[in-house]
């Protein structure tokens, strides 16, 4: 299993996600934006932090690099993309995923743990996770309102596209499980061929009992088996 | 009546997200853009009918509080 971290300007995640990929045994390559084709590679993650300074829109800008039309490729090919946080954002203003992520709905940016309910996990991002299991993950974000209208939502509902989902700790989705306004509690999503995942909540930064908790590592063990 | 106020930063003032803005869309393929400035665009809409008293009460808006009248410009539109 190889992937390949893609670095924009202000990207922050990049390093974090990496050490959290070889930890699982994931041989890593950390590639600049600037690049126009990928290394041979079976997963690309697009990293969290603030590309190009949120200018016009978050992911807005980075979604015009010169990598991005290798990794629309890749993706087309079926293989992975996994973007987490402002690479969520990037995907959403590729075209790759569905909807779309305003501001949080007390305008304000979060940085918490949040309880998450694990709804699918037949998919190559979470097949290490027990079935509707809660865990608990680090938000840090200004821009995570999950919005979409009522067919697209329908859609995701229907075809089993949401692969978390904001909770509470004893799994409750409702109003008061939602940090940030998002539709249906939404904290993750998966294209139709369920190769690609986007998700606002940080995997990467609770992969060892040092940094208070494991439930982000499952996730990458999942990668590896697929 | 519906009054447009669009602000932008002075022409002299640096404008580094309508800067990365121009370069993305050049690099996107756009070769004959010159330069591009990013603002802020407000619909007012106003319960007066004499044009003129529209357009003060929105100048006024927009020295008070639409603008930093250090760094922005406002251009006010009535329709």
């Amino acid at each position: 299993m190889k992937s390949s971290v893609i670095v924009f300007p202000g990207s922050n995640c990049d390093r974090d996600i990496a050490v959290a990929l070889e930890k699982s045994q994931i041989k890593n390559q950390m590639v600049w934006h600037n690049e126009t084709n990928l290394p041979k590679t079976d997963l690309v993650v697009l990293p969290g932090g603030f590309s190009y300074g949120d200018y016009l829109r978050t992911g807005c800008i980075a979604s015009k690099s010169r990598i991005i039309n290798d990794i629309i490729k890749h993706a087309k090919n079926g293989r992975l993309v996994l973007g987490i946080c402002n690479g969520f954002q990037i995907l959403i203003e590729t075209g790759l995923l569905p909807g779309t992520l305003l501001r949080n709905k007390r305008l304000r940016f979060m940085s918490k743990n949040v309880f998450l309910k694990v709804v699918n996990t037949e998919n190559h991002f979470c097949s290490n996770y027990k079935n509707k299991s809660i865990i608990q993950l680090p938000i840090a974000h200004n821009e995570g309102n999950y919005f979409a209208n009522n067919d697209l939502l329908n859609k995701l509902e229907d075809n089993n596209l949401i692969a978390f989902k904001y909770c509470d700790e004893i799994g409750n989705v409702n109003k008061n499980s939602n940090p940030n306004g998002s539709s249906n509690n939404i904290a993750g999503i998966l294209n139709h061929k369920k190769n690609i995942l986007g998700m606002m909540p940080h995997p990467e930064r609770l992969i060892d009992p040092l940094l208070s908790g494991e439930d982000g590592s499952p996730l990458f063990e999942s990668l590896l088996k697929s | 009546m519906k009054i447009s106020a669009i602000v932008t930063l002075k022409q002299d003032v640096l404008d580094p997200q309508g800067k990365v803005v121009g370069q993305t869309l050049k690099n996107m393929g756009y070769q004959n853009i010159i330069s591009v400035r990013q603002g802020k665009y407000f619909e007012i809409q106003l319960d007066e009918t004499n044009k003129e008293k529209a357009k003060k009460i929105v100048e006024e808006i927009a020295q008070k509080l639409l603008t930093n009248i250090v760094i922005e410009d406002c251009k006010i539109i009535l329709e």
